[in-house]
């Protein structure tokens, strides 16, 4: 796993220094053609504390660059991917309206086969030395596609669960322990419905604990033993079907509303893909301070967040300060802030200056956030190809006949 | 003065040009992907999105979904409303319902939607105003009320949010049926109320309520919001299934969702058409049962409580879901079973503070701006109608209605493709502009009717006293048909304030209004937050429907007679 994960990067990094040098200005030029710029960051808007983050950079690359940061609130990032394609679709080459997207997996591979992404930029920002490119290569590798400086991450991501300690006072400790308390407590967990991102991670992390060689994940389908790879978890899914939350008869639409379930009591475990999400619930005052978090022995999967700039962007330097502000150490340390965000860094912590370093020492956990030795190994997403297989077969199974 | 004529003369035309760029645009841009015509196809030209539409097995259970919930939620509003009404009509407190209503119709639908979820989830206020004392429960039973695979919550959810539209419509046409001088007339014979409505008020009543029922049956049959929120999931509605296509990450499903809307459309079409013929069945019918004389009087007593009954739950519904999502919006914790949360807080509130003065602003002037050339289009539309005695054709109405029962997602690339090749950059012209694609036809159904019912009489008498037809429409015509107007100026409103991807798509982002806030926030689920911005959002258009209520009053407070039934 780990020898694989190397060579990736290795394969990552090569092509990134390849493309080294493809910036025709310098970086002080880029700085200096930014200033006065309005950025158009389209990103997700459904969460109030991440609203407030983006935000707080605005006022930062105002106050540092000259730089003005508009949020673009969206329900969901298709909607930016639309407008995108729809400009190239009409000729617009230039002076288009998304100057920098929040994306990940399969948008961004769709983005980048459609050649509808600037770059490389990634590994040409000011900031890029900082990234923990070697510890934690989900940084370079979305969905085990090759970053190639296409886009440039922001926060790191790891599937957690939740529970509440007040109702739950041991949570099960792998995937056997897990299915054996949804049998022995019918009704009390579920999973949103693929193809929802969060349940197909579910589906995901499922067939890594079941499969005979989750080593093959990373590589394409193969087409011939995919039904034999797949069979353990269709039987793991329909065994505990009966016992989950309304029978397996209805299933929460999405990350969100998994954690109103929890909060409302309706179940006792529920999953999201931030491991301080928790904590930061807690902090606000919206779930109970007896909630903490667990992970599956063996790991769990993990992916980080980036930003691109579509390849028509209006304000092309203004997008690549902000990604490069994105990656500063105070940006960092405020995201993995447990009463802000909770969201823990790309960055090589130990490798920062004693200054910046102290940014992070500083921070505490928050209540229910897991230490990083805690949260385990990281499991690398499977290749895209099973994502759209997997989805496929769950709706074909599952999703259309309660 | 004399060029009036002739240019009032060139309106219908010209307000059909201007929609008919951005609906073909729209249709061009739904077609295209469906047979495999864009430059995203993988398979090029063909109906291999067709084929992949016929391969998801889920697709009849959605597509019946979508025409049952359809069907008996807007029969159930109908009935219901019209069962209000003739039971009400002419009472003391006929007036109060109205008022009450007003302020419902402009909830926003995923809003109506989150609020009775709340309400009736077995994690609901009712379950906790009932638990532990009545039902032993200390934490949330399983029970699948919810996203129920019949689609039960999601019609009761329609019939809460449609009835109040219904209502007002109703509201809005009763005065040109003389209802009033019907079933005095009709009780003297001995009918009963319903029966008298039914048989002398009804048959001129719904030729102007038919095309606000046909809006409403389309909005039925392709809603998303409120599908999403409480109808099944497994699978959901056609039109659920359409936006889960299209704006699938891999972008590999937009043909299958565009071949998709093609046969939504077809649907509703059809679905219209059987609605009609079923119309013509029950007009024979009510012949039949008036020729044979029948007073129905025992009617009344048996089904006026129920009648009021059904009409009372889902308002109640809908109130107390809303006033569960304020309660919500000032929220700390709050937790299964407790009735009420444990801390108020104003954090969401003075979260939502900042922006919220310059957003409104844009959303009022988009909306403004937009329901303000609706209806002058419409008005000249309809007056150029009655002095030159045009008619429009079936093809125009289609025309009219297509974005209605377009979805919208299928709908607004071939839109957005439009407004790009033409050099619009978004910002606030061209969002006001799309804005009008889809306000224009709710002004037009809601004031057609009515406009036309008119007792033209009073418009030869004040001809023979000498006044220009100008005068007449000034005079008379326009204040005569206040509320109507003023009905179809707040629906107007209320479209406006609604809209979600037109903005955003054809805004490029430029343009921040309530709703591309509330709805991007909904989309992260958390009560608190939709329950602020619910109640903005209600705010704005409940103001243009206190309007329309209060306005005709005031003015017509030294006439009586005129303005509301």
């Amino acid at each position: 796993m780990t020898q694989l994960s190397r060579r990736q990067f290795g394969l990552a990094a090569a092509f990134a220094l390849m493309a080294t040098g493809a910036f025709a200005q310098t970086w002080d030029q880029i700085v200096a053609s930014a200033q006065g710029q309005t950025v158009y960051w389209h990103a997700w808007g459904g969460d109030p504390k991440i609203n407030d983050f983006i935000a707080h950079v605005g006022v930062q690359a105002q106050a540092r660059y000259g730089v003005t940061l508009e949020h673009v609130k969206l329900a969901s990032t298709s909607d930016a991917v639309a407008r995108v394609l729809a400009e190239r679709d009409a000729g617009q080459t230039t002076g288009g309206a998304v100057d920098l997207i929040w994306i990940n997996g399969e948008n961004f591979a769709a983005m980048k086969a459609q050649g509808l992404l600037h770059g490389p930029f990634a590994t040409d920002l000011p900031n890029w030395p900082l990234v923990d490119a070697a510890g934690k290569p989900a940084v370079v590798t979305d969905f085990t596609l090759p970053t190639e400086g296409y886009e440039s991450p922001w926060a790191m991501a790891q599937l957690v669960f939740e529970y509440d300690t007040a109702r739950l006072p041991a949570p099960p400790a792998d995937l056997a322990a897990l299915k054996v308390f949804i049998l022995s407590n019918p009704g009390r967990f579920t999973y949103p419905q693929p193809p929802d991102y969060l349940g197909m991670t579910f589906l995901k992390q499922v067939l890594h604990g079941v499969m005979a060689d989750p080593a093959l994940l990373q590589n394409p389908v193969n087409p011939d033993s995919y039904e034999a790879d797949t069979a353990p978890l269709w039987a793991f899914l329909d065994e505990i079907h009966p016992s989950l939350w309304r029978s397996g008869q209805a299933f929460p639409a999405n990350e969100p509303a998994l954690g109103q379930l929890l909060a409302d009591a309706e179940i006792d475990i529920a999953f999201a893909f931030n491991p301080g999400r928790a904590s930061a619930e807690i902090l606000a005052g919206t779930l109970p301070d007896t909630v903490r978090t667990f992970v599956l022995a063996g790991g769990t999967i993990g992916n980080a967040s980036f930003v691109a700039i579509p390849f028509n962007a209006a304000n092309r330097e203004g997008a690549l300060v902000i990604a490069n502000l994105l990656l500063d150490p105070e940006i960092q340390a405020r995201a993995q802030d447990p009463a802000i965000l909770g969201f823990q860094t790309v960055l090589d912590v130990s490798a920062l200056e004693a200054k910046d370093k102290a940014r992070f020492d500083a921070l505490t956990l928050g209540p229910a956030t897991l230490s990083p030795a805690e949260l385990g190994p990281t499991l690398l997403e499977p290749h895209a190809s099973w994502v759209a297989r997997i989805g496929e077969d769950w709706v074909r199974r599952y999703g259309t006949a309660p | 003065m004399r060029q009036g004529p002739f240019l009032l003369r060139l309106v219908p035309g010209l307000t059909l040009g201007l929609l008919s760029a951005p609906v073909i645009a729209g249709m061009a841009g739904t077609l295209s992907p469906a047979f495999g015509l864009d430059p995203l196809s993988r398979d090029g030209p063909g109906f291999a999105a067709l084929i992949s539409l016929g391969d998801w097995p889920g697709l009849w259970p959605a597509a019946r979904l979508s025409v049952v919930t359809g069907v008996v939620s807007t029969l159930l509003a109908v009935l219901i409303s019209l069962g209000v009404v003739a039971t009400m009509i002419g009472r003391p407190g006929f007036a109060t319902v109205q008022r009450i209503l007003s302020p419902l119709l402009s909830v926003p639908h995923a809003a109506a939607a989150l609020g009775l979820a709340f309400l009736i989830a077995p994690s609901g206020w009712i379950a906790r105003a009932l638990s532990p004392w009545a039902t032993g429960w200390t934490q949330p039973p399983d029970l699948l009320i919810l996203n129920d695979p019949a689609g039960l919550a999601l019609v009761f959810g329609l019939v809460a949010k449609e009835m109040p539209f219904l209502l007002l419509m109703i509201l809005a046409a009763l005065p040109q049926t003389d209802a009033a001088r019907r079933m005095t007339v009709s009780a003297s014979l001995g009918y009963g109320r319903l029966a008298g409505f039914t048989l002398t008020v009804l048959p001129a009543l719904y030729q102007q309520i038919r095309l606000p029922i046909y809006a409403v049956l389309a909005y039925a049959m392709t809603s998303v919001e409120m599908a999403m929120i409480l109808g099944p999931t497994l699978p959901p509605s056609l039109s659920v299934q359409i936006v889960l296509w299209a704006t699938e990450p891999n972008l590999t499903h937009r043909g299958t969702a565009a071949a998709a809307a093609l046969l939504q459309i077809l649907l509703v079409a059809a679905t219209l058409g059987a609605w009609r013929l079923a119309e013509l069945a029950v007009t024979r019918l009510l012949r039949r049962v008036a020729s044979a004389g029948r007073r129905g009087a025992w009617l009344d007593g048996a089904f006026q409580p129920v009648v009021l009954i059904l009409g009372l739950v889902p308002a109640l519904a809908l109130f107390a879901g809303l006033a569960g999502l304020g309660v919500w919006s000032v929220a700390g914790l709050w937790s299964f079973p407790d009735i009420l949360p444990q801390n108020l807080t104003l954090a969401t509130w003075m979260r939502a503070a900042p922006t919220l003065w310059q957003i409104s602003a844009t959303t009022l002037a988009l909306a403004l701006v937009s329901t303000g050339v609706a209806l002058a289009l419409v008005l000249a539309c309809l007056e150029a109608e009655h002095r030159f005695g045009l008619n429009p054709s079936a093809t125009v109405l289609w025309l009219l209605y297509l974005p209605l029962i377009m979805p919208q997602v299928a709908f607004l690339p071939g839109l957005q493709m439009l407004a790009l090749s033409a050099g619009v950059q978004g910002g606030f012209a061209p969002v006001a502009a799309v804005h009008l694609v889809f306000v224009l036809p709710y002004v037009f159904l809601s004031l057609a009717s009515p406009f036309r019912a008119w007792d033209g009489r009073i418009a030869v008498q004040g001809a023979a006293l000498g006044a220009s037809p100008d005068r007449v429409f000034w005079h008379l015509r326009l204040p005569m048909l206040l509320a109507p107007v003023l009905t179809a100026a707040a629906v107007g409103l209320a479209v406006s304030v609604g809209q979600y991807l037109p903005t955003l798509l054809i805004g490029g982002g430029r343009v921040e209004t309530l709703t591309t806030e509330a709805v991007s926030l909904a989309s992260g689920g958390n009560r608190r937050v939709i329950g602020t911005h619910a109640l903005l959002q209600m705010a704005l258009p409940a103001m243009g429907f206190a309007l329309a209520v209060g306005l005709p009053r005031l003015v017509f407070a030294n006439r009586r007679g005129v303005g509301l039934a």
